[in-house]
């Protein structure tokens, strides 16, 4: 355990922490964005296409993380007019776009002489090599990420809801459009040294998924997510820490399947939550027909007999069988 | 009570290049109800469209509330009911949260709710009778009560125009109900509607005048019609004016949309293409 402790006293593993943090918050919030526009994958594409960009920087000595950012933007404004002008099978144009960023970078990589080892760190994430002008501009980006998602949330939440209602408010919809692309392309790089290009869709959407299989509004499952984020990437880095006295652990690869796992485990919950809330729905407020008694009835419904209650206009209906029954008197109606 | 909110001159909408609406002349007093009926493809929710901006003018001048729809941005003075498209997106969202969107047309960035924006979003759900479903999830409401979501939604900018897209459409006769109290409210209020509608229902009593489309083009503008003589020749007593009679002539003009077109060809040379043209009908 003290092992551990000195460990995260280290510079790097300090640095780790500061990145995986800002990274944990800013993805999931524009991820929750991308999810309600069902966009779940532009994550995805943005981070092959920026694969390109990674690639760029190697072969011409610039910054891999600027570069990546520029390529990233404009990928991210390629998709967002491809997908604006909707074509019913944009999404196959995407795919073009993504399968031609991965194929460019590799190939790029190559050219500027680099092994794919070096290429590796930006697909599956190298958060513990990370640099002290990288963990700036990490932690930059992301709060400006984070400050226009949270800042603009009545705004962004309003075009992805109901774009022509958002127009008619004289909102301007392609703005706010372009913005959320440029955000995506952003975060995609900013968590490209924590989790890796590849990988990076998982930290935006994942915790979204995890989300609101609990919640209700839009509010708290964006905050829900923010958190779920920060608790997965921190969570995942300190487990690979942990575990790198024993065996050889990427941080990357350990923070999705953390989201993962916690995915899993909240699964089950809001299946539960749904199907309850679908039995405890109010029956529609019609009178029965006529009046009908149940036949014998040994026990007592209440609030501990263990039949479901259902609101029926102003009384409740207990589910009984496949029944109804409303307490009329001393005995049951069938309703 | 004169002054014209909707002024709409020889207006014609081409989409992708296919004209869809022509020569349309339309005047809309301040707290008038109009009603734009007419079969599905007439083109009245395009027509709806054109006059919020949505769809631009090909030809012709479009003024709202005197002032010409290039230079227009008082939009906290218009409400649209957009025709419901499944109010729930990816993300859960609070019916509270929806009407909110309706005050953005009186915020101003990165502020928060004050307090009269909250009373405003109250009021507008009391209106539409959701009062104490404001913390439940879209999701989790029929389709007449997310109908009624939207509408508060329109209602919590505090407009004094209304458009309304097909609100009634698979709504069951007592949301149906709800909805034309709540219209008679704002109507009460002075309010002015412009509702796209198949068939009145409820509606039909709060009705000032009735403007009918045929095939893109105004076919009747006056009293209000019923539905029947809408949709079936001569089954009213009065006689009817002759652009009506030409369009009764048709019988019962309710056409079931026809899905378009889908070959499963990827169209992938040109993802740049424009769309195939969809006439955003009614469906």
């Amino acid at each position: 355990m003290s092992d551990l402790l000195h460990l995260l006293g280290l510079p790097f593993m300090q640095r780790a922490l500061l990145a995986a943090v800002f990274t944990g918050l800013a993805a999931p919030a524009v991820g929750t964005y991308l999810v309600q526009r069902r966009l779940a994958l532009m994550g995805d594409g943005i981070g092959h296409v920026a694969v390109t960009g990674v690639a760029l920087g190697l072969l011409t000595g610039a910054s891999p993380t600027w570069t990546a950012v520029v390529v990233a933007v404009l990928g991210a404004t390629v998709i967002e007019v491809i997908r604006e002008r909707g074509h019913a099978n944009g999404d196959v144009a995407l795919a073009l776009l993504f399968y031609g960023g991965l194929a460019g970078g590799v190939l790029i990589t190559g050219l500027a002489g680099q092994s794919g080892a070096r290429l590796q760190q930006y697909l599956f994430g190298a958060i513990t090599t990370i640099s002290v002008a990288d963990v700036w501009l990490t932690m930059i980006l992301a709060a400006v990420v984070i400050v226009i998602c949270v800042g603009l949330a009545p705004q962004l939440f309003a075009v992805a809801q109901d774009q022509e209602f958002a127009r008619v408010a004289g909102l301007n919809v392609r703005v706010y459009n372009l913005l959320v692309a440029v955000l995506a392309a952003v975060s995609v790089t900013v968590a490209m040294r924590t989790v890796g290009l590849l990988l990076v869709s998982a930290l935006m959407v994942v915790p979204v998924a995890t989300a609101q299989q609990v919640t209700r509004t839009f509010r708290t499952t964006l905050t829900a997510a923010m958190a779920i984020g920060t608790a997965a990437s921190l969570g995942g880095l300190v487990l690979s820490a942990y575990a790198s006295f024993h065996a050889r652990v990427a941080p990357g690869p350990t923070i999705v399947l953390l989201a993962l796992a916690g995915f899993m485990v909240t699964w089950p919950l809001g299946v539960f939550l749904r199907s309850r809330q679908r039995l405890r729905a109010p029956f529609p407020a019609v009178q029965p027909e006529g009046h009908e008694v149940t036949d014998e009835h040994p026990h007592e419904h209440g609030p501990t007999c263990g039949h479901v209650a259902v609101p029926h206009g102003d009384h409740v209906d207990y589910v009984h069988d496949g029944h109804r029954h409303a307490p009329h008197g001393t005995h049951y109606d069938e309703h | 009570m004169s002054t014209t909110v909707i002024d709409l001159e020889n207006g014609a909408v081409a989409i992708n290049g296919r004209p869809i609406l022509r020569h349309i002349d339309l005047q809309v007093d301040a707290g008038q109800f109009v009603a734009l009926m007419g079969a599905n493809g007439s083109g009245k929710s395009t027509l709806v469209r054109a006059l919020t901006g949505l769809h631009p003018l090909a030809s012709g001048s479009l003024s709202l509330f005197g002032t010409p729809i290039d230079s227009f941005h008082d939009w906290r003075r218009i409400g649209f009911v957009p025709q419901r498209s499944g109010a729930a997106g990816g993300v859960p969202a609070s019916v509270w949260e929806i009407v909110a969107a309706g005050r953005l047309t009186r915020r101003r960035l990165m502020r928060p709710l004050g307090r009269h924006d909250r009373a405003a979003i109250a009021s507008a759900l009391e209106v539409v009778g959701l009062g104490d479903r404001a913390g439940d999830s879209v999701s989790a409401l029929s389709g007449g009560q997310q109908q009624r979501v939207l509408i508060a939604r329109a209602l919590a900018g505090e407009p004094d125009l209304f458009f309304l897209d097909e609100p009634t459409a698979g709504v069951d006769l007592p949301n149906q109900q709800v909805l034309a109290d709540t219209l008679r409210t704002l109507s009460v209020r002075g309010a002015t509607i412009v509702l796209v509608a198949h068939e009145l229902g409820p509606m039909a009593p709060l009705i000032d005048r009735a403007v009918v489309m045929r095939d893109g083009r105004v076919a009747y503008d006056g009293r209000p019609l019923t539905d029947a003589e809408v949709h079936q020749p001569g089954f009213g007593e009065h006689p009817v004016d002759p652009a009506v009679a030409a369009h009764l002539a048709e019988g019962h003009t309710h056409h079931h949309p026809q899905p378009s077109r889908h070959d499963h060809a990827p169209h992938v040379v040109s993802p740049l293409d424009t769309p195939d043209p969809r006439p955003s009908e009614e469906s």
